[in-house]
């Protein structure tokens, strides 16, 4: 699968026609957008109240986003960790791999973490002699199968359980190849014990963070399968993985986004597990770790601040958004070819990559806006995709042909008896091409339109016409 | 407010070049409901050029349609899409400009979508039609999401005599036109269209109605295709007692 968005048409197309994923997207319906919907239908205060609690948070979060980031450093310092700023991608890899060669680790378990997928930690830590491990079930599931998530929530939201089978029996094959493998059941309590012996000899663990504690220092995680609080608190080392802009002031500001967080996620009212991690192992403690990091990753996103698609930093990583998207219904993530697909990503991609790599996926959507209708802080997705579209017009991406044309067509529509006359010559060349059908098959000229349907044939004279002729009460 | 109010309609582009029973239909409508309606020379709303990132030229098309537009008590458009241009996009896109800034704000206060007009403004709660069939009622995601239009136009096709009209089941997906989106993406905007196809046929339509004539034509393009039965007009030629001639798409008589 292609990992560049600068393929986005092509693998748009192939994964139209990919059987495995399409049946896997006619979940999204069941699987998401009913729990989440009865998520917020069975609590107290109605979303839109909560929603708004939750945008507040975000954005006074961001625009205080200096003072608390250092707030937050000083306590986990206060508290015996260690906290390292990674400008880009590079810097962040460098500096996980020096803290994991430093104490020695050969070894590393992972929480499940989209900021180490942006960073594309695990071949830089395999290139250096580190093993990396994925903990979560369907991390584990696509590492196996050298796949990326297809899914911020569920990575491996692409796959059937025979999918699954087939990677596990290539992988484990030590276990008895007669094995029944055959419902969900097995297929978890096999990945537990392989995974139990994992974490028993991981040498260090790496979590994401759902949210950043400035008060207190903590860094939080949700999970269902347990897997973060093994990979957190095992190993000797703790290294968490995030993004700056994931801060907010108080634990209260938290306790309210986890609200919106897991109901819009996956329709839970909490999840089986919050973590809240601050900091190494203490004396009283029963467990937890010696050495305990935080790399904080900024790789473009302080660039975002002040701009006008800063909102996108107020994203709590639900993928409600993706899920009510129908592009990404009808494509799937891989198509994306970034690391966050769907509307998060058409409104965050092309600030991370660039806009050169990520033209296609602020243009992918219809603007039909329900992504904005389910966002739980509240964030203008089609507004920041248009943002991004300006900013590729105004640099003349993906052609200045296409710019060139649109300014001529403008120029005529500014002069709207011209636009009439030339609308007049555009709609008697179709009729004429058309000829006694009452549509159009196809015409090189529209290819795009023609690609996919026919076109009505136009009228024979114009509405406004038609109108000057029976009324003429038109008025310049 | 005069008891007969001078309405300027904004026929769109698209009704203009190929639907003009869109703009008799509303015509009709709304005088049907009072109004006295006039039809200034016009272009375009600028959408195109707003939505491809052009948002100079969209400004400049903006300003034209205010000038053009303001000397009415309202600005009715038989279009979700280009009706959310003028009465959401005109606003922010000229918030920035003292002069027009404010007139944007005004515009946009008296601009309405064809349907909820026609219950919301001028009160209308039924209307004497007559058309027989199955209609499968689609809301364009500009309609519902930008005009707040969704219970008015099924309140009216209820009324019409003949007419039962059923919704969607996924009613709030959009169904994959979205202006250069279908012609960028065309595979993609396809297969929205198929599963809207799919949805109406599931309701057992033999027709689809919906308040934007984008939709339409996107739709009936991609069902003479796939060579079904189901016919497609615009609501508001089903409501005027105009869906007697060809559907989009269809052969004249």
């Amino acid at each position: 699968m292609t990992t560049d968005a600068r393929n986005f048409p092509q693998a748009a197309r192939a994964a139209l026609r990919n059987e495995r994923l399409q049946g896997a997207l006619t979940h999204l319906k069941e699987g998401f957008q009913l729990k989440r919907a009865a998520a917020f239908a069975a609590y107290p205060i109605p979303f839109e109240n909560l929603r708004e609690q939750g945008r507040a948070i975000r954005d006074s979060a961001l625009s205080q986003l200096d003072t608390l980031l250092l707030q937050f450093e000083a306590q986990v310092q206060a508290a015996g960790g260690h906290v390292h700023w990674a400008r880009d991608a590079a810097e962040g890899r460098e500096i996980i791999t020096r803290i994991l060669k430093d104490s020695g680790a050969k070894t590393v378990t992972k929480g499940k973490s989209m900021v180490t997928e942006e960073i594309e930690l695990n071949p830089h830590l395999a290139a250096n002699g580190i093993t990396p491990i994925e903990t979560d079930l369907g991390e584990y599931i696509i590492q196996l199968r050298n796949e990326r998530p297809s899914h911020i929530v569920a990575p491996a939201f692409h796959l059937r359980r025979s999918d699954v089978e087939e990677s596990f029996r290539k992988a484990h094959e030590a276990l008895p190849p007669a094995r029944l493998l055959d419902d969900r059941p097995a297929l978890v309590a096999e990945a537990r014990a392989v995974l139990r012996r994992h974490f028993e000899a991981a040498d260090a663990g790496i979590t994401g963070a759902n949210f950043l504690v400035a008060e207190t220092g903590t860094a939080i995680i949700v999970t269902n399968e347990g897997n973060g609080d093994l990979t957190r608190l095992l190993p000797r080392t703790h290294i968490v993985v995030t993004g700056i802009e994931k801060i907010v002031p108080q634990l209260a500001d938290a306790s309210i986004l986890l609200r919106l967080l897991t109901r819009s996620a996956t329709g839970q009212e909490i999840t089986s597990y919050v973590s809240f991690m601050s900091g190494p192992k203490r004396a009283n403690d029963a467990d937890g770790p010696q050495n305990f990091h935080v790399v904080l990753l900024d790789n473009g996103r302080s660039g975002l601040l002040g701009s006008p698609a800063q909102e996108v930093l107020q994203c709590i990583r639900c993928g409600a958004c993706m899920n009510h998207c129908p592009v990404y219904g009808a494509i799937g993530g891989h198509a994306y070819g970034a690391t966050y697909p769907g509307p998060l990503g058409a409104a965050l991609d092309p600030g991370l990559d660039g806009l050169a790599k990520t033209y296609d996926l602020p243009n992918a959507s219809s603007f039909c806006g329900r992504c904005e209708t389910v966002c739980p802080v509240k964030i203008p997705l089609t507004r920041i995709m248009r943002h991004w579209r300006n900013q590729a017009f105004s640099r003349g991406i993906p052609s200045s042909s296409f710019g060139t044309g649109l300014k001529l067509w403008a120029w005529v529509a500014r002069r709207p008896r011209l636009y009439q006359m030339g609308t007049g010559v555009a709609a008697r060349m179709l009729r004429l091409l058309a000829g006694a059908q009452p549509r159009l098959r196809s015409l090189p000229m529209l290819s795009g339109w023609f690609t996919a349907r026919d076109l009505a044939k136009p009228a024979a004279a114009s509405f406004q016409s038609e109108w000057r002729k029976r009324r003429g009460n038109c008025k310049p | 407010m005069n008891a007969r109010p001078r309405v300027g309609l904004l026929v769109t582009c698209l009704a203009d070049m190929f639907r003009p029973e869109i703009g008799f239909a509303a015509v009709k409508l709304l005088e049907l409901a009072g109004c006295e309606v006039e039809v200034p020379t016009q272009s375009c709303c600028g959408q195109p050029a707003y939505n491809a990132g052009d948002e100079k030229d969209a400004a400049a098309l903006a300003r034209q349609m205010i000038a053009t537009f303001e000397p009415f008590d309202y600005v009715v458009v038989p279009s979700g899409s280009c009706g959310g241009m003028v009465k959401v996009h005109y606003p922010r896109l000229l918030k920035d400009d003292a002069v027009w800034g404010p007139r944007a704000e005004r515009l946009a206060a008296k601009t309405h979508e064809l349907l909820s007009f026609l219950v919301n403004v001028r009160g209308l709660k039924s209307i004497a039609a007559i058309c027989k069939g199955r209609a499968a009622y689609h809301d364009s995601c500009s309609s519902l999401r930008e005009m707040g239009s969704g219970p008015e136009p099924r309140l009216l096709l209820k009324s019409v005599q003949g007419l039962d009209v059923h919704d969607l089941t996924e009613k709030e997906t959009c169904c994959g036109f979205g202006g250069f989106f279908s012609v960028k993406y065309p595979e993609v905007s396809a297969r929205m269209a198929d599963d809207k196809i799919a949805d109406a046929k599931a309701t057992g339509a033999d027709m689809i109605l919906a308040g934007d004539l984008g939709c339409l034509l996107h739709l009936a393009g991609r069902l003479s295709r796939q060579g079904g039965k189901i016919r497609v007009r615009h609501a508001a030629e089903v409501l005027a007692g105009m869906a007697d001639g060809p559907a989009i798409g269809e052969d004249p008589a």
